[in-house]
């Protein structure tokens, strides 16, 4: 492509850090040095040149982890090298909130305030590094505030993915050895330590699971605190790669077969029939496919995925490549979000060991099938957990979601037809095809067939992931965590998370199939399950949830990025008695702008934008009558 | 080609193309409309693109592979594609057989073009010799485009056989999505060649020395003999104004004191015409040296008629606003000027100019009423009449069994260089060309303001630069055995050592044509503007931007 370069150079380390990446540069004409004679007369380019736009984002995240912002100049070097144009790199730069084109410097604190957070000390926490450190860096594509790059500094952050382990901290150190730590239990104290430039600490732990160790009832979790996630040879002496082996038998068609037979349903949050999507890609005709693994997990009050990639990687490995056996796929991808380090660090190491081991690469364990499988990582975008968003960001886009039809069986990552499953679901494909997808639907009913897992969170007293059968009742599942601590009522259920609704302690006896959950108007989502208690100020939570929305819609079409801002104006004014009209002006406001969203929006964040809300009004009595 | 005075194919072709070879052509430039459609075919067909340019052009940069041959090394590139075609057996011996003619003697001609012979004369590798002509043979649908990197040459017409000659080797013509194609320059360059402003052709390409039946047509609709001899292409008319046997000129929107090469010698021609008449727009370099100035309407919007793309399309154009005051309607002009020279033409129509063209050349464009025209949005030539829809490519006569009309013929042609060649006096090859926010000589194009705008500039390597100790902006004196100018130096990387590059956007500022060599092609009268010898000199420090 003719790209117009901007004259900003990247310095040596910018450079190094890309290079890393990407390799050598290999012709003048992609950031090389000019000299061979060859390179005056020819040069390739064209459609292989246009598809490693894919290692965009990769190239930018190295950037960013060398010297913690991205310059002029190391975006330039990077378009260099990738063909792209500066205006289309910087559109994507731009889009992710763990990127920054202003200066940062080396150490920042991401600390999270989201609904789970704040029912556990955040507002307290952020006022504290107010007090001490001032006001929190904003995410903008031009810094005015000229940051000193050896002090650390703060900013607040969306839901992170550890609610069990409230609050929660991102820290990430830039450098030669870049670093960064997901952590729990954060204290004003250990907050300020790091702020002071105290060494990283260790990962946080994985999240408890529930029931114990050895339990027969823990299907998904088996592994998880009991095999060694770094240990292929752990993994395969506790059953690993024998539903692999089920599978070459039963042949592709086969395992398709019980895939279907089991019902399963996905767990990202759609519920769409998994044996369906397989089903569609495999009939494709002959060529490139793909399976995609969504590790995008980024709804609030979700963590279930993480501590699947953290603690059992080889079950994911496994289970895509079994996806690809059955679709004629050869190529994988794991898209995992950018704020789950450890999983990250997990699932490359298992991948390089699968592929030393030869369970990936031409010729798959000797089954005589090739499948192969790239990390990739998000960079602070809740829009790419949306499927073909996240295709646009591998391919180096900016994460926005495509108008569907089509749809990614028919053309997904780059195009090509594409299974693309969340976590949880490839992780059931295991015991499906291990023992058959007749027994996997006889735990359960319907189309909510298998076990689930329930991330829960806020004001329970043993938060954590359970594993149970759908048709456990949202009662039990609470009553497992402890419930409420001694003297609170509970007040409310977010049930599947910030894109779903909240549901009264009048529903609790309901059991958490797809249908009930749908007939009571509410939704499984990605199984959140976060309580809260009659301490809880609900009115800020909602508000945080619509700020969340407006903060995450991409702002590509209009009913969503004017609906979430109007939304959240609309809230604001009922809670501090400053209505345009009565009240019921207000509320008739928000079904409109919800009823538009829903309606108009491209995807299912402005469709979903108005669920949580629409529920704390009409369910909660939220928002009646304003408060002081 | 083959009888036939324009590109083969529309341009919706290209975008189902499977290779193209864009020659000589920096498209993404100077044609950018159509390279929208050569983008829809890399986009969404998965169009394979070839670009053979000295340069690393805007085009060539979004080509699968650029082919960076040397100025000139067109005919030596393209026969040892020919060459390695017919040796590896992928040349389509069936079309051969059936479509055309002199085979035997073009792969006779062709034998001594290896390979290895080819690379050191083209500098192209060759193995990406071999690479390109297996590409462009085993394509479904390949077709080649060029543009002035073929034309502007000393040998123009062999360069574009040379080109033709690869397409009948390889059956690519007459079928959709292949075919041979030059992008036209104007909006309407193919419409003054349909409309018979070429020497030797008669409205319709009808030629004027052979064809007698249509000759009589024209003389029975005119009342007039007409003399069955071929006119003088602008070269000619300079060399006639030379030696004295023309001495007064007739000029119709063209601006030959800065459009031509060695501006020197073209001024002092054009001062020594006992009688010069320019019919304009605006008051051009050329105007400035009439007698007579006749400042005429601009006929795309001040004016009715027709105009002709590069596609073969007929389109209609609408008089939506009134000429500026004292400028009058072309039409009009040239009927005053008859009536005043003694023949009363009357008061004719764009449309009744037009019908009468479709009587004289039914077979071109006897179908063409401006109803149809309008109805359909424009209709591509040849259309007979007025039950045919236009002909979307030529030549599908070659497909048939047995052939319709006469074969094709290959042609032989030779390599042979630029005219002039770098030597120690003068070490530098300058080459010429278009950017994509000007136009020509700027008589469009410099009055507005751009952004883009900046200036004429000698693009020249960084190795160069480094030689000569320039950086961006330094002003350098251009010198080639024809003239000098000064002008501001740009490092551009899409240049190699050796290779300097000049448009001639703002001959006001800097006149690139004084230094450009008048040798033509005798056959098209184009001089070879892509390649003269010059000596690039530093002259001092700091920006002297052209405006």
């Amino acid at each position: 492509m003719d790209v117009k370069l901007m004259d900003a150079r990247a310095t040596d380390d910018e450079q190094q850090a890309v290079d890393r990446v990407l390799g050598a540069p290999q012709s003048p004409w992609a950031g090389g040095a000019r000299g061979a004679h060859r390179d005056f007369h020819t040069a390739t380019g064209g459609a292989a040149r246009r598809l490693e736009r894919t290692m965009l984002l990769p190239a930018l995240r190295a950037l960013q982890e060398r010297v913690g912002w991205i310059s002029e100049g190391g975006l330039n070097y990077v378009c260099e090298r990738l063909d792209v144009p500066p205006a289309e790199a910087w559109g994507v730069a731009t889009f992710y909130a763990l990127l920054s084109t202003a200066p940062r410097p080396v150490r920042m604190l991401h600390v999270c305030d989201d609904i789970g957070c704040r029912q556990r000390g955040a507002r307290d926490l952020c006022e504290a590094l107010r007090s001490s450190h001032g006001e929190p860096v904003v995410h903008h594509a031009d810094g005015h505030v000229v940051l000193d790059a050896a002090r650390p500094a703060w900013m607040t952050s969306p839901c992170l993915g550890l609610c069990d382990q409230a609050p929660a901290a991102l820290v990430t150190d830039a450098g030669t050895v870049p670093d960064e730590r997901l952590i729990g239990h954060v204290s004003v104290e250990s907050a300020r330590g790091l702020m002071a430039g105290a060494p990283l600490p260790a990962h946080a732990p994985s999240s408890a699971v529930h029931p114990a160790a050895g339990d027969p009832a823990r299907v998904l979790l088996a592994r998880v605190g009991v095999v060694d996630p770094a240990s292929l040879d752990a993994y395969r002496a506790s059953g690993g790669y024998t539903a692999l082996a089920r599978a070459v038998t039963l042949g592709a068609s086969g395992v398709i077969g019980e895939v279907v037979l089991s019902r399963l349903a996905g767990r990202g949050g759609a519920a769409f029939p998994t044996g369906k999507k397989w089903e569609a890609v495999a009939a494709q005709s002959a060529g490139i496919k793909y399976v995609v693994c969504n590790a995008d997990e980024s709804e609030p009050g979700t963590f279930k995925d993480r501590v699947l990639l953290s603690e059992d990687p080889f079950a994911i490995i496994e289970a895509m490549t079994i996806a690809g056996f059955a679709t004629g796929a050869t190529r994988g991808f794991v898209y995992i979000r950018g704020e789950y380090p450890l999983a990250a660090e997990r699932v490359t190491r298992a991948v390089d060991a699968a592929r030393q081991a030869g369970c990936l690469g031409a010729n798959v364990a000797g089954h005589g099938f090739a499948f192969d499988i790239e990390v990739r990582r998000g960079a602070g975008a809740y829009i790419c957990g949306e499927e073909t968003a996240l295709f646009e960001s591998i391919a180096g886009r900016r994460g926005e979601p495509r108008s569907k039809p089509p749809f990614p069986v028919h053309a997904g990552l780059f195009g090509k037809p594409t299974v693309v499953n969340n976590v949880e679901t490839l992780a059931n494909v295991l015991p499906i095809v291990r023992h058959g997808g007749a027994a996997f639907a006889s735990v359960g009913s319907g189309i909510s067939t298998g076990t689930r897992l329930w991330c829960l969170s806020g004001a329970v007293q043993r938060p954590g992931l359970y594993e149970a059968p759908m048709t456990t009742t949202l009662h039990a599942l609470i009553a497992r965590s402890g419930g409420v601590a001694p003297g609170r009522t509970l007040r409310a259920v977010l049930l599947g998370g910030a894109a779903s609704t909240f549901v009264t302690p009048e529903q609790l006896a309901m059991p958490l199939t797809f249908e009930a959950a749908r007939s009571a108007g509410a939704s499984l989502g990605s199984g959140v399950v976060m309580v809260f208690d009659d301490q809880d100020d609900m009115e800020d939570h909602v508000l945080r949830i619509a700020a969340f929305f407006r903060d995450e819609s991409c702002g590509q079409c209009v009913p969503c990025r004017v609906g979430t801002v109007r939304q959240e104006e609309a809230l604001h004014r009922l809670t501090h008695r400053r209505t345009i009209g009565s009240v019921a002006d207000e509320h008739a406001l928000l079904a409109e702008l919800g009823a538009a969203m829903k309606d108009g929006s491209i995807c299912g964040l402005g469709q979903t934008a108005y669920a949580a809300v629409e529920s704390a009004i009409t369910t909660l009595g939220l928002f009646a009558g304003g408060r002081a | 080609m083959f009888g036939a005075g324009g590109g083969t194919s529309s341009y919706e072709e290209v975008e189902d193309a499977d290779v193209v070879f864009l020659w000589g052509s920096n498209a993404r430039e100077a044609h950018p409309i159509w390279f929208h459609h050569l983008l829809k075919g890399i986009r969404h067909h998965g169009t394979r693109l070839y670009v053979m340019d000295p340069r690393r052009t805007a085009s060539a940069q979004w080509a699968d592979q650029w082919v960076g041959l040397r100025v000139g090394s067109d005919i030596a590139l393209a026969n040892a594609m020919a060459r390695e075609i017919i040796h590896a057996g992928l040349a389509n011996q069936a079309f051969i057989a059936n479509a055309t003619e002199q085979f035997e003697q073009y792969a006779g001609a062709v034998e001594s073009y290896t390979l290895e012979w080819a690379e050191p004369v083209t500098g192209i590798p060759a193995d990406v010799i071999r690479e390109a002509a297996h590409a462009f043979a085993t394509a479904e649908r390949a077709m080649i485009c060029w543009t002035l990197g073929i034309t502007e040459h000393h040998n123009a017409v062999e360069n574009v056989l040379a080109l033709i000659n690869l397409t009948l080797l390889c059956g690519h013509v007459g079928r959709w999505g292949a075919g041979c194609n030059p992008l036209r320059g104007q909006n309407n360059v193919q419409g003054g060649g349909d409309m018979g402003a070429i020497p030797n052709k008669l409205p319709g390409f009808q030629d004027i020395e052979i064809d007698f039946q249509a000759r009589a047509r024209f003389e029975q609709a005119w009342g007039r003999p007409i003399q069955p001899k071929a006119g003088w292409n602008l070269t000619q008319m300079f060399h006639a104004m030379e030696r004295g046997a023309l001495s007064a000129l007739y000029v119709i929107g063209e601006n030959p004191a800065q459009s031509d090469a060695d501006a020197h010698r073209i001024g002092a021609l054009l001062e020594g015409l006992e009688h010069l008449v320019v019919q304009e727009i605006f008051l051009t370099k050329t105007a400035q040296y009439a007698h007579v100035v006749l400042p005429a309407a601009a006929t795309w919007c001040e004016g009715d008629g027709t105009v002709t793309n590069s596609e073969r399309r007929v389109q209609r154009v609408r008089h939506a606003v009134e000429p500026p005051a004292g400028a009058r309607d072309e039409l009009a002009i040239l009927t005053e000027m008859a009536r005043r020279l003694g023949h009363d033409w009357g008061t004719p129509t764009a449309e009744s100019v037009w019908n009468e063209f479709r009587v004289l050349a039914p077979h071109f464009a006897g179908g063409m009423s401006y109803a149809r025209l309008e109805a359909l949005g424009g209709i591509q030539w040849p259309c007979p009449d007025e039950s045919h829809p236009g002909t979307t490519f030529l030549h599908a006569r070659l497909w048939d069994t047995p052939r319709g009309g006469r074969a094709a013929p290959f042609s032989i042609v030779h390599h042979d260089p630029p005219w002039e060649a770098r030597d120690p006096q003068y070490p530098f090859l300058l080459t010429t060309g278009r950017r994509l926010e000007s136009y020509n000589t700027g008589v469009q194009s410099s009055g507005y303001a751009s952004p883009l705008h900046r200036g004429e500039t000698l693009d020249i390597s960084p190795e160069d630069a480094l030689q000569l100790g320039l950086s961006d902006g330094d002003l350098v004196r251009v010198t080639s055995r024809r003239g000098t100018v000064d002008v501001p130096c740009r490092i551009d990387t899409a240049l190699r050592a050796s290779l300097v590059f000049m448009t001639l956007h703002f001959p006001d500022d800097v006149a690139t044509n004084l230094l450009t060599i008048d040798v033509a092609d005798p056959r098209s009268g184009t001089a070879e503007f892509k390649a003269c010898a010059v000596r690039v000199e530093p002259i001092g420090v700091g920006a002297v931007a052209g405006r």
